[in-house]
């Protein structure tokens, strides 16, 4: 079995954690064990690696397909290049891959701080919008046809509302 | 020119009055905002950047915190006066690579900057001398909010403030504080305290930023995640951390003046000596001579005037504010000598320090063995 992190020697360190009742393995090598603290047991978290691990592996996934942002032509090989990204829309285009990313860099998925005064009203509507769209298709999933009209009304009336 | 009025003078946040600037030198609060609909600079054409720089600039210094602001283009300073401003933290060492088509607009005071066309379009800046997070960000809240007034800011109601780098995105904010911590070092219990803070999300870097050494004991303490928390849950969590910083770092001076204060005084001493008749001296050994000199004045062994002149010198001895004051490019060894010339040219006017007074008020049973002094 390879090692983890550095993929070329051959693992001795076999650690198992669980961290927020989910369990984490990782194998490493003696070279990168020592190098990342792993024998000093208070200086070290096994979330921490793997979350580092899980950010190169996302920027790999994201620069390996070939699109192109139909806004500034950013790409995502010049995104493996640099690890910034061309235009505010390279977020909407590149979106599957910097999803993961994201979460993997980032204590939350979603932005709770501050909000333009001048996009405030149009921010909750998007963010009602999206609600609505999830209670949606909740209900008609368990086929409950009267409640997803009344929600679909309101989604409709949310739209129109400028 | 406009900018020698700002080289002339010392920047505010270095008046060491912020609240516990013993061990907290300054706080710093920045937030990054971009245009919405055109590329970031790093991927904007030359003509597109100098667009976007001639869209934001009257806006930045139409603002009334930069009524008396100095503004200038990238293009028209020289290499050694953007140097001078990464020394005073006032541009990124990014920024100074950078040339048509980006500014710097910043106070009087020096407490307030706003780059223009570094890795975002707009990246404003507030510093505080001392501990003072909320100060610094409420400051520079307030020109984020006239500015968005104005300028339509790139925003998503799930991702928050959209920016050129994945990790700053959400609040845009990276919140730092500069910490002093000789005493953490002294004892070796700095890789610990890094390693803690690290791991509850925070980073702790060199005195300028990513990837630079930690000199003269200081580091930069910050914010890693940009996404999921408030600007005040940031905030909190990481003036709550500092706070246990300054705890431990006191301890530790402590310990060392109650146990091995025979180091310390021989840390301290030596320090005072070198500074005083060194005839050259490299930048790395005066920042570290410094920051002991600097725990000789937080533990009363140098008298009062000392904390301001070393304050002064931990700036003025930097390569670029030592360059600044001559005609003609000085080689290392001349830097070297204008160096030493200057610290011992401003200690001068220093008292001695009373190393011993002090150590009479220290506990007797708390002294070294008598063996240890040079009369045994």
């Amino acid at each position: 079995m390879l090692c983890d992190v550095c993929k070329s020697e051959s693992a001795c360190v076999f650690l198992t954690q669980i961290v927020d009742g989910k369990m984490q393995k990782v194998n490493l090598c003696e070279s990168c064990s020592r190098e990342r603290g792993v024998t000093d047991p208070t200086a070290f978290a096994l979330a921490d690696l793997l979350q580092g691990l899980g950010a190169a592996q996302d920027v790999e996934q994201l620069a390996g397909r070939g699109q192109k942002c139909g806004t500034c032509g950013f790409t995502q090989a010049e995104f493996k290049k640099t690890g910034r990204l061309g235009c505010s829309a390279c977020y909407a285009t590149f979106t599957e891959g910097i999803t993961s990313l994201l979460s993997s860099m980032h204590k939350g998925s979603s932005h709770s701080g501050k909000v333009p005064e001048r996009q405030a009203r149009f921010v909750e509507k998007e963010k009602a919008l999206k609600e609505l769209h999830v209670q949606l298709r909740q209900a008609v999933k368990s086929e409950n046809y009267e409640d997803a009209a009344t929600l679909r009304d309101r989604i409709r009336q949310l739209e129109v509302e400028a | 020119m406009a900018i020698r009025k700002i080289l002339g003078k010392t920047s505010d946040w270095l008046g060491g009055d912020g609240p516990h600037h013993n061990i907290v030198v300054s706080s710093r609060v920045r937030l990054a905002r971009n245009l919405k609909g055109t590329p970031f600079p790093g991927w904007a054409k030359k003509a597109e950047r100098v667009t976007i720089l001639e869209r934001i600039r009257p806006h930045v210094e139409g603002l009334p915190e930069m009524a008396e602001a100095v503004s200038l283009a990238c293009q028209d300073l020289s290499a050694l006066e953007k140097q001078v401003l990464v020394e005073r933290h006032l541009i990124s060492r990014e920024h100074a690579a950078k040339g048509l088509g980006s500014a710097v607009v910043m106070n009087r005071r020096q407490n307030l900057s706003i780059m223009v066309n570094e890795e975002d379009h707009l990246r404003m800046q507030s510093i505080r001398s001392g501990l003072q997070l909320k100060a610094a960000f409420k400051s520079v809240n307030k020109v984020d909010t006239e500015l968005e007034q104005q300028l339509d800011f790139a925003f998503d109601s799930t991702l928050g403030y959209l920016t050129a780098c994945p990790s700053n995105v959400g609040t845009g904010m990276r919140a730092s504080a500069m910490v002093h911590l000789p005493g953490l070092v002294l004892s070796e219990q700095i890789n610990q305290v890094v390693q803690a803070v690290n791991k509850i999300g925070l980073a702790v870097r060199g005195l300028y930023g990513e990837g630079t050494e930690a000199l003269g004991n200081l580091f930069q303490v910050s914010n890693q995640t940009t996404l999921g928390e408030t600007e005040e849950q940031i905030i909190d969590r990481l003036q709550k951390v500092i706070l246990q910083i300054i705890e431990h770092e006191q301890n530790a001076r402590m310990t060392l003046l109650q146990h091995r204060s025979s180091t310390l005084l021989d840390h301290v001493g030596r320090a005072y000596g070198i500074l005083r008749y060194a005839y050259s001296m490299n930048s790395k050994e005066a920042l570290n001579l410094l920051s002991l000199a600097k725990l000789g004045c937080d533990l009363g062994f140098y008298p009062e005037p000392w904390s301001v002149a070393v304050d002064e010198l931990f700036i003025e001895t930097q390569p670029a504010h030592l360059q600044k004051g001559s005609q003609q490019k000085l080689a290392a060894d001349e830097r070297d000598g204008l160096r030493a010339e200057i610290i011992r040219g401003k200690l001068e006017e220093c008292p001695t320090p009373a190393i011993l007074d002090v150590l009479s008020k220290v506990p007797p049973s708390t002294l070294p063995p008598k063996s240890a002094s040079p009369e045994a």
